[in-house]
């Protein structure tokens, strides 16, 4: 690791920790009980929402309704997404008329942005007409992170309500999170994107000549989508000489800035952050990572806030720290050492003044090794999928940062909203253990932990972590899920497993490699990303509706204090371990056997 | 405390046998299917031994020998679990046995009314119901529990309470309650039966210790939820590891797949069979240690509440205070020798027989030597303490001494026709500021002086206060003492709180304002007028030589009726709780060296990579895959006795407990298995295992 590499990741970090406090705090007079100086400046506005939608905005709801609603809402959202794509061909903004997209891709793209997962098995600029983008998906980048945000408030205000049977209103916490804080937050984005060079757009595509035409060899693949093989069993390719090259354009700026506040991830084109439109300077790119995990990180601080004692939202934020600084160290570090397959082959692998050095197979010169590096643990920690290098050559460790810090369940950091519900549900856990070990019935924020909350807290741990094992063990026994994989060995294990874990944790983004544009496997990733979502949220709704109806044990010298270092230190044990037990087993056949293979 | 003689103590020859017969007679699948780890377990053995059988037919997926050890030691590891519950069980078993032998079916005296010349007609004890009426004489056994309404006797009741010294009952007050099965010494009682058969003291007793009446708790049912989800975590993991191994090999073209003998013993070593194991033990164990601190319980619930509790109600005579007041102090009067204010004094409480007036004689004897007097009948006239004078004394000839509180003395000297020195006065002020309680001496119509009379805080009693508060649990005492008096007393103690001049009413207050800061409260209680604070109260120790009332209304009763014992009961609450999360996080820290262990050898042959991550060095893979099960099982039978005597409680605050217990339990946890793996794997080398 170079110097250049640490302080790049200092910087960020640095920047990162001065910005969560105020985005925290803001948060928490946005969803405040009481007006403030915040809510009272956007009240017309909600009023007049309010209004015209028919919401009766001082209707406390119970977890029950409050879920309800919420599955509601998202699987209508589901609907229009689905129907938008059907029928595009048929409407107005799409000047390269594209055509309809098949239906169980037109399923999987829909379930993957409600879900906030925003995987895409297809192409931006080949696929998606303009109108689709911008009423399909950005809606859905706006509406799917503020559920996140929803959730999550209702699960705090569990945690603040005192005998209480109710959690809020979902319209009121949908409209807040967006009028608020997505809205504001993605139109300054966007202008600063534009500034740097993002397209921002309704031109047809431009055609420009090649200086210097190229040769384009690419496999055949089926109507299904499967690659053609011939009699030998090798790939059937076709050679193409190319001359013009197609330059997409549109509405990016506008999206790209939600895909990464909203900690989205799905890119207007199919390079997604790589794409030099999408991503195109060094200073864009650091504001994209930012941008992810700006209201992640800040809703920590405003948690703390919330429940009334800060120092219980730090104790979070620490503990996604503890375990987010050495993995994204680890992953720089690994890439920085480059390919020790290249070691003997007299290829300097050194960072020098000339060169970035390392493994720079994959990734963007504009970026080098620290900036695709970082952004790679960063996009993973949170659960944003946005991509600025090609995963599937990250070196084995590199590789297995980001699987792994998806497979964690996506809670350091996570989604926005629904990382830190999830780190509460691993907060439950840890409260237990650690309550049993004080010799009091454990208390988290001074509700009582009992059999019910474990129930719901151990729901929300167990789901992703099932999903991903099983439906990694029907890809690799099905022929329909090897069929996709695009290397051999145990390198293809990996794209399989990242894959999975990535749509069973929300996540979205893509190792590569994988064909993932067949009826198989956008069934079952969009089954991942279906269930990985709503029962979570369903059982996290539930848990905060049986604390708010519990009264408020206050604290004394007996109860366990959950701001200290020690818990912090706890909490990330607990998240590792259950991370670490789950997956080894699985992480042992891909990322480490490959790393021990190739010639450690 | 008083050791009862049926309390069996430690782990004799026969209780170890007997929970050996038991360990195999528990592996019936009904049984095992309550509790969802060891279920698990048992699936695979049986799973392991069809492997066996096949193999030794000869269709084998591994070496029969090494599914034969494989199998064996799973059904070790649910002996061993099935061990521990039993080992647990015995003791109460055996304490129930000794029980039950003094629950003999007698005969009773059946009175037609509460009256002992009421016409007796003679009834078996099992036909005897609430309501009736019962004679009882010297030498017969008591045929139930009731409430004495006539008589009074001296009783045995050491077969409840293995305290061999009689204790008297008799109708009316605080001494009223009798317990069927004890026997009656001397004299006779009429008692009012007030419970049903099946439905005594005696019955609910042994229905505790037996574990008949133990359902899980409330904290149990959490862990139990909390170690199915680790279960089915790992199931997952193993059984898909089976598609991802036959994956691997075909991706990399040589091994073998995993076979079905190896993912078990790798599930088994996984889930948390060492907590799943001793679960039900410590809490029998639990209940058991209450037992043997000769506390009887009517639920598990009611221990584990006292591990939460938050305010303890103390009374101050008997649990703070030795008993009474005590004199400390003669303070003469200006002019008066001190001597002659003892004698005085001594004279005076002669024949005043009250702990306080005891200790006015003691204190003059220790003092001055002065030898308690027999005083010839008719030359001395004692006049006894009575509500309108609120003084009492002695006439000897002339001497009239007399002794009271300060107002009643100086209304008696001005009756005489004097008053009371501003001096003797302001002592006597002095000494009530103090918390102490002044007694002014007088001989005719001078004030001799004043006696300090004080109570006398236990020992050791500040420093159990000050455990208490850095465990976080408030102590507030109660008295009947007026605010400046129990105020003295409060600080002399280091309690963080008092309730002075208490009523009934005033604690039931008290303990419903405490409750409503949504604190649990613990007292204990003995009397009649405690029973409403003791059924308001979240644990109460009611005291066996109370009232039927209290003991009714508590959620324990206390044999040994020593208050103090409050403090035990919480932390035997305590304890409970921390055995379970130590061995949790026990046995979660194991997984990481079990890993290291059999990942490796199960992909040995796919991956040969992967033996780097045999830190162990293990000898081959198979010694390193029956390893990591006979460690697994091994373990359980390392820890009955820590599960059965609980994890040592110390009364820290709750942060550095669970630095402390993460350090030894979750750090440990981590090492000792790496270790202890190697020194089994060495072993199976040395018998040619390997």
């Amino acid at each position: 690791m170079t110097t250049n590499d640490f302080f790049q990741v200092a910087l960020y970090l640095v920047v990162l920790l001065l910005l969560v406090k105020p985005m925290g705090q803001y948060m928490a007079l946005v969803f405040a009980e009481t007006p403030n100086r915040v809510t009272r400046w956007g009240a017309p506005v909600e009023r007049l929402l309010y209004r015209l939608s028919g919401i009766r905005a001082e209707d406390d709801m119970s977890w029950r309704r409050y879920a309800m609603t919420m599955l509601l809402f998202n699987v209508a959202g589901l609907l229009a997404v689905y129907v938008l794509q059907r029928v595009q061909q048929w409407l107005p903004l799409n000047p390269q008329h594209l055509g309809a997209i098949t239906p169980d891709s037109a399923m999987n793209t829909a379930i993957s942005f409600v879900t906030n997962t925003n995987w895409q098995g297809y192409a931006g600029e080949s696929s998606m007409s303009y109108l689709t983008q911008m009423l399909g998906m950005a809606v859905q980048n706006f509406l799917s992170a503020a559920t996140g945000i929803a959730v999550l408030i209702a699960v705090i205000r569990g945690f603040v309500r005192r005998s209480s049977l109710s959690i809020g209103n979902f319209w009121v916490d949908m409209t807040r999170s967006t009028i608020y804080i997505l809205l504001p937050l993605s139109f300054v984005m966007a202008l600063l994107l534009v500034s740097q060079g993002v397209v921002q757009n309704f031109k047809a595509y431009v055609d420009v000549p090649l200086t210097q035409p190229i040769v384009a060899t690419e496999v055949v693949k089926d109507t299904q989508g499967y690659t053609l093989k011939d009699a030998a069993g090798h790939d059937v390719t076709r050679d193409t000489p190319v001359r013009v090259q197609t330059l997409p354009m549109g509405p990016a700026a506008s999206q790209i800035a939600i895909k990464h506040l909203g900690t989205n991830g799905g890119g207007f084109f199919n390079a997604n952050s790589a794409h030099p439109y999408e991503n195109p300077t060094p200073l864009s790119n650091f504001i994209e990572m930012l941008a992810i995990l700006l209201i992640p990180g800040g809703l920590c601080i405003t948690f703390g806030c919330m429940v009334g004692d800060r120092r219980q939202g730090w104790a979070i934020l620490c503990t996604m720290l503890l375990i987010f600084v050495p993995l994204t160290f680890a992953a720089v570090m690994a890439e920085q050492a480059g390919n020790p397959v290249l070691h003997g082959l007299s290829i300097d692998q050194q960072a020098s003044a000339l060169q970035a050095g390392g493994n720079m197979e994959g990734k963007e010169t504009r970026f080098g090794i620290a900036a695709s590096g970082l952004f790679a643990a960063v996009t993973t920690a949170a659960s944003c999928g946005a991509v600025n290098a090609m995963h599937d050559s990250l070196t084995p460790l590199g590789g297995l940062v980001p699987m792994w810090l998806m497979q964690l369940g996506e809670v350091i950091f996570g989604g926005v909203g629904s990382g830190l519900y999830g780190m509460l549900a691993f907060a439950v856990v840890a409260v237990f253990i650690a309550g049993l070990m004080v010799g009091r019935t454990p208390e988290y924020l001074g509700k009582k932990i009992e059999a019910h909350e474990m129930k719901m807290a151990s729901l929300a741990v167990l789901l992703p972590c099932a999903l991903v094992v099983i439906c990694t063990a029907i890809a690799v026994l099905v022929p329909a899920g090897v069929a996709g994989i695009g290397n051999p060995g145990v390198h293809g294990f990996s794209e399989v497993l990242y894959a999975v874990s990535s749509a069973s944790n929300n996540n979205g983004s893509a190792f590569g490699g994988l064909s993932a544009n067949t009826p198989f496997w956008n069934t079952l990733l969009g089954v991942c990303m279906f269930f990985a979502r709503f029962p979570l949220a369903i059982a996290m709704l539930a848990m905060a509706g049986s604390l708010a109806a519990k009264r408020h044990v206050p604290p004394s010298a007996g109860t366990l204090p959950t701001h200290t270092p020690l818990f912090v230190i706890l909490l990330a044990c607990v998240v590792i371990v259950v991370g670490a037990l789950t997956f080894l087993p699985a992480l042992a056949l891909g990322p480490i056997a490959e790393y021990l293979m190739s010639g450690h | 405390m008083t050791t009862p003689t049926h309390a069996v103590r430690g782990f004799d020859r026969e209780l170890i046998l007997k929970a050996v017969a038991d360990s195999f007679r528990k592996l019936s699948p009904r049984l095992q299917f309550r509790n969802p780890v060891m279920f698990v377990v048992f699936v695979c053995s049986v799973l392991t031994t069809l492997l066996w059988i096949q193999a030794i037919v000869g269709h084998g997926e591994a070496p029969a020998s090494f599914i034969f050890w494989v199998s064996i030691w799973l059904w070790f590891t649910l002996l061993f679990a099935n061990f521990a519950e039993a080992l647990a069980e015995g003791r109460g078993k055996a304490q129930a046995a000794a029980l039950r032998s003094s629950r003999k079916n007698v005969m009773a005296k059946k009175l037609a009314g509460p009256d002992r010349s009421a016409a007796i007609t003679f009834a078996e004890s099992s036909d005897l119901r609430s309501g009736d009426y019962v004679l009882v004489e010297a030498n017969e056994l008591l045929p139930g529990d009731g409430e004495v309404v006539v008589g009074a006797a001296s009783v045995d009741e050491s077969a409840i309470t293995g305290e061999s010294a009689p204790v008297i009952r008799e109708s009316g007050g605080d001494r009223s309650a009798v317990t069927g099965g004890t026997r009656v010494l001397s004299d006779w009682l009429v008692v009012r039966i007030t419970s049903n058969p099946g439905e005594s003291f005696l019955d609910r007793m042994i229905a505790m210790v037996e574990g008949a009446a133990r359902r899980k708790t409330p904290n149990e049912i959490a862990l139990t939820i909390l170690l199915a989800k680790f279960t089915l975590i790992f199931l997952l993991a193993c059984a898909t590891l089976l598609p991802y191994s036959i994956y691997s090999v075909q991706a990399a073209g040589k091994g073998n797949p995993i076979t079905l003998t190896v993912l078990v013993a790798l599930l088994v070593c996984l889930i948390p069979t060492t907590i799943g194991a001793l679960l039900s033990a410590i809490g029998i164990a639990g209940m058991d240690r209450m037992i043997r601190a000769n506390v009887i319980a009517t639920s598990g619930r009611a221990v584990e509440a006292a591990g939460d509790v938050d305010v303890l109600l103390l009374d101050k005579t008997g649990t703070i205070t030795l008993g009474n007041r005590q004199a400390v102090a003669f303070m003469p009067a200006p002019g008066v020798e001190e001597v002659r204010l003892a004698d005085a004094a001594q004279l005076a409480s002669l024949a005043d027989e009250t702990p306080e007036g005891r200790s006015v004689v003691v204190l003059a004897k220790e003092r001055f030597n002065l030898r308690e007097r027999q005083l010839q009948e008719g030359q001395a006239q004692f006049v006894p303490f009575t509500a309108q004078t609120r003084m009492s004394g002695v006439d000897i000839g002339e001497r009239r001494i007399r002794k009271g509180a300060l107002d009643a003395v100086e209304r008696y000297l001005e009756s005489v026709g004097s008053h009371l020195p501003p001096l003797v006065k302001r002592m006597a002020e002095d000494v009530a500021r103090r918390g102490a309680t002044p007694l002014i001496v007088v001989e005719g119509s001078v004030a001799l002086g004043v006696i300090e009379l004080k109570d006398i805080v236990k020992g050791g009693i500040r420093e159990r206060f000050a455990e208490m508060r850095r465990m976080g649990i408030k102590t507030v005492m109660i008295t009947g003492d007026n605010p400046l008096t129990a105020a003295a007393i409060a600080a002399e103690a280091g309690v963080d709180d008092f309730l002075a001049e208490a009523t009934p009413e005033a604690k039931l207050k008290l303990i419903r304002s405490i409750q409503a800061e949504n604190r649990l409260v613990a007292m204990c209680g003995d009397g009649t007028n405690d029973a409403p604070a003791l059924a308001q109260a979240d644990v109460a120790v009611a005291m066996n030589t109370g009232t039927q009332a209290a003991k009714e209304a508590g959620n324990m009763v206390d044999l040994d009726s020593n208050p103090t014992k409050l403090i035990e009961v919480v932390e035997i609450g305590k304890q409970m709780l921390i055995t379970r999360g130590a061995l949790t996080t026990f046995s979660i820290s194991n997984d990481i060296a079990k890993y290291f262990a059999i990942i490796p050898a199960a992909f040995a042959t796919t991956y040969p990579a992967l033996n780097a991550l045999n830190v162990m060095r293990l000898a081959t893979p198979q010694s390193a895959i029956l390893s990591a099960v006979i460690f697994n099982a091994l373990i359980i039978i390392f820890l009955i006795p820590l599960a059965l005597k609980g994890v040592k409680y110390r009364a820290l605050g709750a942060g550095a407990l669970l630095r402390r217990n993460l350090l030894v339990y979750g750090l440990g946890g981590i090492a000792v298995p790496f270790i202890g793996i190697k020194l089994i794997d060495l072993l199976l080398v040395l018998c040619g295992l390997a």
